[in-house]
């Protein structure tokens, strides 16, 4: 119904392009040059007049005719109906609706609902019939306006670049629009929760526990919502996985754009970023199977109590899989510092280290922060080779060897199984997520200011 | 073969043979175009570099053939030629430069006073500290005007003290003939100049470390006449205490700086003199040819 009146409307707009182009011939008389825009121009300007306004009105149309349906329905039920609380209210408009749309009804359905059902059928037929009606008759008006409008001093090439500029910036803001409605959410939903737990007792808690009683007499859940050991479980796996793969990728990122070969170069640079492509869960099992127990191997040849899921094992095999993100973008900005700078470090007697050390380093500076900023942000959100080789068990502690947890494994873990959406244990999942965005933000700021301050501009 | 089917083969325009052909007075000694052997006098004798065959490869391609000369101590010559003549090339070879391109070779022999360049034993750093270079475009690094300067001595260890430093990087400046228009703005970035003052910081720099050569390698290309002026007159100051060698495109710069000038053909050294003999008495035809502006 809806797609059939979208295809009428492409098809007016394609050929209102082709009006609108033939009478910008037809006004120019022959001579293109007497026009102000090219024809195509026209023959878009003609197009966007006829499918624009119409899409816009059939847009809001479609967003609030269902309600305004459901509003008349309603105020038509019988009294008895109509009065019912809100919720109940909410059933029955449910069950109209599911009863017009063919569906599973929850009861047997009653005279009056059937009515109702019949109410909102003849509306809704009524409503599609002058939405056709407006729609087309819209787009006819706009296509005569603008076929109208055409004329050799028409700046039709201006009219529809400003269009097009505001389809880009509408494109650019989406995404920020979308953060916002992100963030708002989680906001709300977070607000909620700092109902149930004091917002300091969660910011400053050192005990998490999220089990909250589901009986008065339960015993043993009494539930403790303090996120410090999150926190530290996050910081100290992130902490090592960046000693790990900070200083590795940096120094292969120096090797591949300034000592290897580019022979070498051309294997070895797919095949270190072949490591993002290795799923986390497959790193997660290595992380578990391989790599913890041979540092609990390791760790008990020495005398140390090392946990069978430790913080030391997810932070290395975290480390390792985020050295193609630190190597491979640190080095294309590397190579994109100019060779002219390279060339007159070594005209001055510089060695290949100090023109690495004094020169390239400091120029592409920004470039290797944002790098290393995407890789904290990948260690910080990594979830699966920490359930996998860390553990679950919100342990404060500073020790590698201990087990720990982060605050995205304990996200999912609120969050999956059966439980209300309005308990405090699920509600925290999303106070966790507004803590976790409030860091990342800070770091990513506190990150472009450092850039900023220390760049080199080279151009 | 006739001149008018040499001429051809050269690419050049019969017109332009016919009209040297009808030129009452020419001087010039070799008039065979095929004849590559370097004409004039290559040896000097306060050499400060000697090059004696040298040969330059880009894998397959030979870009210098056979080329020798000498490069007196506190002259300035010059390299002329048509693009892709293999000056840069020769340039680049003074101070190993050409190191950096892989797959460049170069063959025979350049010393610098009594040391070979390309001997196993000579540490390309510290000939390069000796042989300083200036480049084509302005490549001041992306610091302060002070630590532009400052990066010779610095990693030469040149300085003990900072104050020994500031005066080794103001000295630079004022021999650059920089120092009155960044006095104040020492800490301001070195590419916030104007390209000719780059440029200037960029011979600065070379200075600072107190080289014996400094090359320069068309130094002047992109700047507007007025800078060029400045490096002008900069490098006839210079030449009081550095050998200076400069690759340039400007006939009338090479005539203006320097004292012996080379002309470069496709990769052969085709004549080589005195500045003031070249441009009036060339003694070969391609030489001829270029400086009048019918070739190149």
């Amino acid at each position: 119904m809806l797609s059939y009146l979208l295809l009428t409307l492409a098809l007016l707009s394609s050929a209102a392009y082709y009006l609108g182009r033939n009478r910008a011939f037809a006004v120019a008389n022959g001579h293109i040059r007497n026009l102000h825009s090219l024809p195509g121009f026209y023959g878009s300007y003609t197009a966007l007049w006829c499918g624009l306004p119409a899409l816009l009105v059939l847009a809001l149309w479609v967003a609030l005719q269902p309600s305004l349906i459901t509003d008349l329905v309603v105020a038509g039920l019988p009294p008895e109906l109509h009065d019912l609380p809100a919720d109940r209210l909410n059933l029955v408009v449910n069950d109209i609706k599911n009863l017009v749309n063919g569906n599973i009804v929850s009861s047997a359905p009653n005279p009056a609902i059937l009515e109702a059902a019949n109410h909102y059928r003849n509306l809704r037929v009524i409503g599609n019939s002058a939405l056709w009606v407006v729609i087309v008759s819209l787009a006819l008006a706009g296509l005569a306006y603008s076929w109208n409008a055409i004329a050799p001093t028409l700046r039709a090439r201006n009219r529809v670049e400003q269009i097009v500029t505001l389809f880009l910036i509408l494109s650019s803001t989406l995404a920020i629009f979308t953060t916002v409605g992100i963030v708002l959410s989680v906001l709300f939903e977070s607000i909620l929760f700092f109902q149930h737990v004091p917002i300091t007792e969660f910011l400053f808690g050192l005990q998490w526990s999220p089990q909250t009683a589901l009986r008065a007499d339960q015993v043993g859940s009494s539930g403790a919502f303090g996120a410090i050991p999150l926190f530290s479980g996050t910081l100290l796996i992130s902490g090592i996985a960046m000693l790990v793969a900070v200083p590795i990728g940096l120094m292969s990122a120096l090797y591949l754009s300034e000592y290897a070969t580019p022979r070498f170069r051309a294997i070895a640079k797919p095949a270190l970023e072949i490591l993002a492509g290795i799923p986390t869960v497959v790193y997660g099992f290595f992380a578990a199977l391989t790599v913890a127990p041979l540092i609990r191997q390791i760790g008990t040849a020495m005398g140390l109590q090392v946990a069978s899921e430790s913080a030391l094992a997810a932070g290395l095999v975290m480390g390792v899989m985020i050295i193609p993100f630190v190597s491979s973008l640190s080095d294309d900005v590397i190579n994109a510092v100019p060779q002219s700078m390279r060339d007159g470090s070594y005209a001055l007697g510089a060695t290949k280290s100090e023109t690495i050390k004094r020169v390239l380093l400091p120029a592409a500076l920004p470039g290797i922060v944002g790098s290393i900023l995407l890789a904290v942000s990948r260690a910080i959100g990594e979830t699966m080779i920490v359930v996998m080789a860390a553990g679950l068990s919100a342990n404060l502690t500073g020790n590698p060897l201990a087990a720990v947890t982060t605050v995205t494994v304990q996200i999912v873990t609120l969050l999956t199984g059966d439980q209300e959406f309005d308990s405090p244990k699920t509600l925290a999942a999303f106070a966790l997520g507004l803590v976790l965005f409030t860091i990342t933000l800070i770091l990513n700021i506190i990150a472009l200011r450092v850039v900023r301050k220390y760049r080199e501009q080279y151009e | 073969m006739s001149t008018t089917a040499i001429a051809t083969d050269l690419g050049l325009k019969p017109a332009a043979t016919a009209a040297t052909a009808s030129r009452s007075v020419s001087s010039v000694e070799v008039t065979d175009y095929d004849n590559r052997q370097t004409v004039g006098k290559i040896v000097v004798d306060n050499a400060k570099m000697i090059c004696r065959g040298v040969n330059v490869y880009y894998g397959e391609k030979q870009a210098i053939k056979n080329v020798s000369l000498d490069i007196g101590a506190n002259e300035v010559i010059a390299f002329i030629g048509p693009s892709g003549c293999g000056k840069s090339t020769f340039l680049r070879c003074l101070n190993r430069m050409n190191d950096t391109i892989t797959t460049c070779r170069v063959t025979g022999q350049i010393k610098l006073d009594d040391d070979d360049v390309y001997d196993k034993s000579i540490d390309v750093v510290q000939l390069r500290a000796r042989v300083g270079m200036v480049f084509q475009k302005p490549n001041p690094f992306p610091k302060s005007i002070y630590e532009n300067v400052a990066y010779g001595p610095r990693i030469h260890g040149m300085v003990n003290t900072k104050a020994e430093l500031d005066d080794l990087v103001r000295d630079s400046l004022e021999r650059a003939g920089l120092i009155k228009e960044v006095e104040k703005r020492l800490n301001e970035p070195g590419t916030s100049l104007s390209g000719g003052q780059q440029q200037r910081l960029c011979i600065a720099r070379a200075i600072a470390v107190h080289p014996e050569v400094i090359l320069m390698d068309e130094p002047c290309s992109a700047l507007d006449p007025i800078a060029t002026a400045k490096i002008e007159e900069l490098i006839d100051e210079l030449r009081e205490n550095y050998t200076i060698v400069i690759v340039t495109h400007s006939m009338q710069q090479a005539a203006r700086v320097s004292q012996r000038t080379a002309y470069f053909h496709l990769g052969d050294l085709i004549e080589i003199g005195e500045t003031d003999q070249i441009f009036t008495n060339p003694k070969h035809k391609l030489t001829e040819d270029y400086i009048t502006g019918r070739f190149g």
